[in-house]
């Protein structure tokens, strides 16, 4: 785990009475709503439908277990109870009132943490996979240049007025976890013929409503100059980005426009020219920062064999862990997605208790999932029997994770003031109905992601089932879409064809996964059917 | 007091709002001819000053920058972030004349530009000066070097850099 020096300490310090200035500055009508606005958003805070929202960052989803027990204390003490973990490996809190902000701002500060940057056209906070550091796949753990990323981009002076917001990426592996390519910057770590690591840059892509695949735009970039390649990443963009519209704004638009080839020489002749320019941190602080990720001291037996014999836990061992690249141990999923309840939420106590599991269980480490989970990194195979019965007192035993039931599900109309439509009931009803009629295990791994409106923030385009919720004639409607992936094998989903009304959409869904089963082949998953079977079938079962 | 902001730049107590030069982090004569446009100090060859637009490209000065003495870069909203590269890219290239930020500039944008090369400011609206001071003063230290002179924290951890600053 990261650990802040005074250095570190300073800055966010100074962040806090910064905006606590800002904030009285507003009061005492110095500032307009407009010129407060972006300022706030640079802090986190939002407006939505019916309060402010603050997005606290959770840099690369990675927390210890002081500060999910703070996270749990702010729920309590300044929102109704209860958090949000978004997709972007982050908390949200809905009913703040601004007035409060300052002193939640004060408390984050006290266990290092803060919502700089986690809105406005700026540089947000940075993601990486949820299992970096313990997956046996990865080829180093992501997380130190991450970091590197992270202190790079904060308070960036020339990169804080972008076009639009800018999110980047950072794994480590084939596998991506992390849609590592739906990002304006995806980088994945990796080893060369020599031996060394170095960076790969796929840049220009994202979801919203130009979905775009990131193109690789660079295999290699040397450690020692990555910082420089991703300052000439974005200063091409600052200077070039589309202002005059929102929408296309974004860097997938320049990247598209231009061309990956035109755009790539741009930014090669921009790194060249950087490079005497004295960017890079010097190499010390790569290697001071890894210090902070090297392995707990994971204990060397464990001749692990699990008990099976309970075949509820047996259930939640095969779907909820991941392979540990230690002997004896594994990455234990926390599933926040329990039938019919809201995806990502998370009570005041469920947040405790996550905290102490942690500190119990995983050498005292959590990791925010962008599929709105908790994952306990480094568990003990021996444990995993006395963890799970603690989640399963409090709820939170859902065996789930990559099924159906583990949806991804934007805040919607609910709470959002861009939304189209609900999301959270629609995926509460599905997931109802697939728990009813027992198909959650026969379907396997199936992705299911629900936006409310076109921005895509519930990467509905990246999953094997999609939903979109739009506005028919002032009624809400649902576009389904089928064949996305957010994995290394990245793909769109494609709609279907019309709309359905709420209840429609979960009886299409319902649809669509029985033409699965019935078409399905020895060992396919949903996406590998509809890939091999093509739209046509599931159009005929849904419209025919 | 913000550093650079010397006490015969510090506008006197009491005297009221900015006027639009006043807030220089320079010891010598502001410019007064007017700024041209990139166009017209391109194919004058005799200009001084230039202005620059958001869209223009500021690399197009580099063949003559000797000859000038203020560039001055206009952000026609302070949510336009393309003059901030812009006078990165003049200072990098050896640019040691007056960079004058002028337009929508506020002063929680103040701080950035410093950062960024700009050694004044005239903003369309008056600012405070005593804002402008705190604003300055705000941050202890910069996570990354840019073109002004402070030393990043990565260089602090690691006793790099020329003024090591250890507050
Ligand atoms: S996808 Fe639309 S409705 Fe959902 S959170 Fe994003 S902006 Fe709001």
């Amino acid at each position: 785990m990261y650990l802040y020096d005074q250095y570190d300490q300073a800055m966010v310090d100074a962040r806090v009475a910064e905006f606590r200035d800002q904030c009285q500055r507003r009061i005492d009508g110095k500032l307009t709503e407009d010129q407060f606005k972006p300022l706030r958003l640079m802090n986190g805070l939002y407006l939505q439908l019916h309060a402010y929202m603050l997005r606290v960052a959770v840099p690369y989803g990675t927390l210890k277990s002081t500060q999910m027990h703070a996270l749990a204390d702010i729920a309590d003490k300044y929102d109704r109870g209860y958090g949000h973990f978004t997709t972007r490996q982050n908390i949200q809190y809905n009913w703040i009132k601004l007035e409060d902000a300052g002193d939640i701002l004060a408390d984050l500060a006290k266990v290092e943490m803060h919502a700089i940057q986690t809105s406005g056209n700026c540089i947000r906070n940075i993601s990486s996979d949820h299992f970096a550091g313990a997956a046996a796949d990865e080829v180093a753990d992501p997380r130190p240049y991450a970091e590197l990323l992270r202190q790079w981009s904060s308070f960036h002076p020339e990169f804080s007025y972008l076009p639009r917001k800018f999110k980047i990426c950072v794994i480590a592996s084939d596998r991506d976890r992390a849609a590592m390519k739906l990002h304006d910057i995806g980088i994945q770590i990796v080893r060369n013929d020599a031996g060394e690591l170095g960076a790969a840059f796929y840049v220009g892509g994202g979801m919203g409503r130009t979905p775009m695949i990131a193109p690789l735009i660079r295999d290699f970039v040397p450690l020692d100059q990555l910082i420089t390649y991703a300052e000439a990443c974005l200063r091409v963009y600052n200077r070039y980005g589309r202002r005059d519209n929102k929408y296309k704004a974004r860097i997938k638009i320049l990247v598209h426009e231009l061309g990956a080839a035109e755009y790539t020489r741009q930014v090669e002749e921009e790194f060249a020219h950087l490079l005497d320019q004295g960017v890079e941190p010097p190499f010390a602080e790569l290697k001071r920062i890894r210090t902070f990720f090297e392995d707990p001291a994971f204990a060397q037996s464990s001749a692990a064999e699990i008990d099976r014999s309970d075949p509820d836990f047996a259930l939640w061992v095969d779907r909820n862990t991941h392979p540990h690249k230690v002997e004896g141990y594994t990455s234990a999923v926390i599933s926040l997605k329990p039938v019919g309840g809201i995806p990502g939420d998370a009570s005041a106590e469920q947040m405790h208790l996550m905290a102490d599991l942690a500190k119990d269980y995983s050498f005292d480490e959590l990791r925010v999932m962008h599929t709105q989970n908790i994952v306990l990194p480094h568990v003990a195979k021996s444990d995993l029997h006395a963890l799970w019965t603690a989640l399963e007192d409090a709820g939170l035993g859902s065996p789930n994770l990559d099924t159906v039931e583990d949806i991804i599900a934007c805040p919607g109309l609910d709470y959002c003031s861009l939304a189209n439509a609900r999301s959270i009931p629609v995926a509460q009803k599905i997931s109802e109905r697939f728990a009813a009629t027992g198909k959650t295990a026969a379907l396997g791994e199936l992705k299911l992601k629900i936006s409310g409106c076109i921005n895509a923030c519930g990467h509905h385009h990246a999953g094997h089932i999609g939903i979109l919720g739009v506005d028919r004639k002032g009624v809400e409607n649902y576009q389904l879409l089928l064949g996305g992936s957010e994995a290394e094998d990245t793909a769109l989903a494609k709609i279907t064809g019309p709309g359905f009304s709420e209840d429609g959409i979960v009886d299409a869904v319902e649809k669509a996964a029985d033409v699965y089963l019935s078409a399905r082949e020895d060992g396919e998953r949903f996406l590998d059917t509809y890939r091999r079977i093509g739209m046509a079938p599931f159009k005929e079962a849904l419209y025919g | 007091m913000a550093e650079g902001l010397s006490s015969t730049q510090t506008p006197a107590e009491g005297r009221g709002p900015l006027d639009a030069t006043s807030l220089r982090f320079r010891d010598d004569d502001p410019v007064l001819d007017p700024a041209v446009t990139v166009d017209a100090f391109t194919a004058q060859g005799n200009a001084v000053a230039v202005r620059i637009e958001p869209g223009d490209d500021v690399r197009e000065l580099l063949p003559s920058l000797d000859r000038l003495a203020l560039v001055e870069i206009n952000f026609p909203t302070f949510g336009d972030g393309r003059g901030y590269s812009a006078a990165r890219i003049l200072r990098e290239a050896g640019y040691r004349g007056e960079l004058r930020a002028v337009g929508d500039v506020l002063v929680d944008q103040i701080a950035y530009l410093r950062r960024c090369g700009f050694d004044a400011f005239a903003p369309e609206a008056p600012l405070d000066p005593d804002d402008v001071a705190a604003a300055l003063d705000r941050f202890p230290h910069v996570y990354q070097p840019a073109a002004d002179e402070r030393n990043p924290i990565w260089n602090l951890r690691h006793g790099k850099g020329e003024e090591l600053r250890d507050e």
